[in-house]
């Protein structure tokens, strides 16, 4: 929302904010749900995560300035953690658990499956746009390991096959 | 109405407990009957799950694992009346899985509905927190230390002496901080009781509060959990309508509140300090200490910081006495700990016990041994940071001194269990690149440190210079072991020496790239 200095058919200059993108709007209206508080930043990622799929670099400004943050810190902190996606992201995020339960039980073959099954590697998207296969370490499913977690839904004992299962009821999904 | 029980806990749901809690529903309204679905916590018995469960005279007979192509055959077999079928285990309370643990923490964990506060009440619940409401805060305090209870996050600090520190301080603005950031691999009991009984949390953390005169309490929880946010969050309002939370809690002067914050992917953050930054939005970053978070903690103030499992461990402490749990245990490790079986394993669970219990008992009287079949190799236990125990060490009581005495740790009592399938040296590799990525990368010894150690794990799988780039490696591992400035750094040699030390033949294979040539020449 940086002010343009805009020079007017008469020759006058005048300052014009150009209107606010829908993912600043989201921004500023997730500060405001946090009481614009710095202590909640954590949670306005997630907000906006949830709501636009990824936090955009242009919402950054907003909320430093909304919480009374330099940009450099809102910016640490969104780059710190892992689970904080900067860019778009598939329809569907897959997590695959890469940690040493899921190992024993043969994780490193799972996620070649997944590689080539569907064409990309760990942190990439499908060509469709569809998928995105990513590595995480735990999910708490380590007596029914491997476990994979599709948005919100965990699943558990995943091998190739229930794999294969589990992305052609999104793909099914998608199709109805 | 006949009361029909079906987990609503992450892991059951992960082999479809909704999937059959649906399919009961339906079979029962083909068949016009009655029935009452209870969606509990876990059991435990997590290669039961889903593990149905129905509501007899004599107790409650348990059906597992049910799928839903089961149900109509559960039906057809009477199963709403407790009859045998091929999935059926009897009474729950009588499988030995179950009826072998001593439980005291999870002591409800399965058993009530967790939303539902009189059900709490109705097992036990808030007893230990109107007791503490009528207690003296020192003598809270006084009972904690004489319940013996260690840090039960990995630590195994005793948890007296952290909130005396915090009691002794002027009143003034103190918090209350639970580590629910249950990233280490092999651990699910913070999630299990998290989503299976979360007044039990809310109830230990109040009564922390109580004694340390806190006015605000967090719960830090993982981001890979969105479960037990989604719980946690409704029990704290349902907990605030009944008074057991909020303004004046149950007519006393007391007033305490509790907010849930949700991590974001990263494993530092379950070291205190890095949670700390955390909780006030900032960078996991971890700090020095001193100062000790007990003085200068959350927000720059005294603050009292737990794992879920020992504030969980409060209630009934206060309740029954800290003698009572004292009484469970061994030497200087008293009460209980929620072990957790995982890996490769065929019955893999969570048994809690009393300290003194072995990895050999855990892993083959209730694990009944690996889900492959073959030979248990390898066992880590407390997590990534946690050492590799060979067979040889399988003997060893589970007590945090004698685990010590062999270089090893009990931690939070996550085992990991291996078969002999198992590359050591891939592991260890894997111990070191865990630590590249999750570093915060604070201190050099961590951050620098584990890219070397990548480096020259891979020089000695490759065969360049073997011996003396394992003397490298031990090396390294002191300097990060004695310079780092937290656990992540300064464990991550625990897997990697043990791993090396305790099966040093896979550090000796031929290179993986040399396979072709070590065949031919055999």
């Amino acid at each position: 929302m940086a002010k343009k200095a805009v020079k007017k058919s008469n020759g006058s200059q005048v300052d014009q904010v150009p209107a606010p993108t829908p993912a600043e709007v989201a921004a500023l209206a997730s500060c405001a749900r946090h009481g614009n508080k710095p202590d909640e930043l954590l949670e306005i990622f997630h907000d906006l995560q949830h709501q636009l799929g990824y936090v955009p670099d242009a919402t950054l400004p907003v909320i430093a300035r909304a919480l009374n943050r330099s940009r450099a810190e809102i910016y640490g902190v969104l780059t710190f953690y892992h689970e904080f996606k900067r860019h778009p992201v598939g329809k569907h995020v897959v997590k695959i658990c890469r940690a040493e339960a899921c190992q024993s039980m043969g994780t490193d073959a799972l996620c070649q499956h997944a590689e080539q099954s569907l064409r990309t590697a760990l942190g990439g998207t499908t060509a469709d746009g569809m998928v995105t296969i990513e590595q995480v370490f735990c999910l708490g499913n380590c007596a029914l390991s491997p476990a994979i977690m599709v948005g919100e839904k965990l699943y558990g004992k995943v091998d190739p096959k229930r794999f294969d299962e589990i992305i052609g009821g999104l793909e099914k999904e998608a199709a109805e | 109405m006949i009361k029909v029980f079906i987990p609503r806990d992450a892991a059951a749901l992960s082999v479809g407990a909704d999937e059959v809690a649906a399919a009961i529903t339906a079979e029962a309204k083909k068949r016009k009957l009655e029935i009452q679905i209870v969606r509990n916590g876990s059991r435990g018995m997590l290669y039961l799950e889903p593990l149905v469960e129905v509501e007899t005279p004599k107790g409650r007979v348990a059906y597992g694992p049910v799928a839903a192509s089961d149900v109509a055959g559960l039906f057809d077999a009477g199963f709403l009346e407790g009859k045998t079928h091929a999935l059926g285990h009897g009474l729950t309370e009588e499988i030995p899985y179950f009826k072998n643990q001593e439980r005291l923490t999870f002591a409800r964990c399965g058993i009530t509905d967790p939303l539902s506060i009189e059900d709490y009440r109705k097992h036990g619940g808030f007893q230990g927190l109107a007791k503490a409401l009528k207690m003296k805060p020192i003598d809270i305090v006084t009972e904690v230390t004489t319940s013996g209870l260690r840090g039960r996050g990995g630590a195994g600090f005793p948890t007296g002496i952290k909130w005396k520190t915090v009691h002794d301080l002027p009143a003034g603005e103190k918090y209350i901080a639970c580590n629910a950031d249950e990233g280490d691999s092999g651990t699910f009991a913070d999630r299990m009781l998290m989503e299976g009984d979360p007044f039990c949390l809310i109830e230990g953390m109040t009564i922390a509060a109580v004694a340390g005169g806190a006015q605000k309490g967090y719960i830090y929880v993982r981001s890979e959990y969105p479960h037990s946010v989604h719980v946690l969050r409704e029990a704290i309002e349902i907990a605030r309508r009944a008074n057991w939370l909020g303004d004046n809690i149950q007519g006393t002067k007391f007033s305490f509140d509790l907010f849930v914050r949700m991590g974001a992917g990263a494993y530092i953050c379950g070291e205190e300090t890095s949670m700390l930054e955390s909780i006030e939005g900032k960078r996991g970053i971890v700090r020095y200490k001193p100062p000790i978070p007990a003085i200068e903690g959350l927000f720059g103030k005294p603050t009292i910081i737990n794992n879920v499992m020992s504030f969980a461990a409060v209630p009934i402490i206060i309740d029954k006495g800290g003698e009572f749990y004292r009484d469970y245990g061994v030497g200087r490790s008293r009460g209980t700990l929620a072990f957790q079986i995982a890996g490769n394993i065929k019955q893999g669970g969570l048994v809690e016990k009393a300290f003194g219990v072995t990895t050999r008992q855990l892993i083959e009287d209730w694990g009944g041994g690996t889900a492959t079949g073959r030979p248990a190799r390898a066992v880590q236990v407390g997590g990534p940071l946690g050492a590799y125990i060979p067979a040889s060490k399988f003997d060893v009581p589970m007590d945090y001194e004698e685990f010590a005495k062999v270089d090893a740790m009990v931690g939070h009592g996550g085992l990991v269990v291996f078969d002999d399938t198992v590359d050591m040296a891939k592991q260890a590799r894997f111990a070191m690149e865990f630590c590249t990525i999750e570093s915060c990368g604070k201190c050099t010894p961590c951050r620098i440190g584990s890219t070397r150690g990548v480096e020259v794990i891979d020089k000695i799988i490759a065969d360049v210079d073997r011996a003396k780039n394992l003397a490298l490696l031990e090396d390294l591992c002191v300097t990060m072991a004695d310079g780092s400035l937290c656990a992540m750094g300064g464990l991550t040699p625990f897997p990697v020496m043990s791993a090396v030390r305790g099966f040093p033949e896979d550090f000796q294979k031929p290179a993986p790239s040399n396979k072709f040539l070590a065949d031919a020449a055999e």
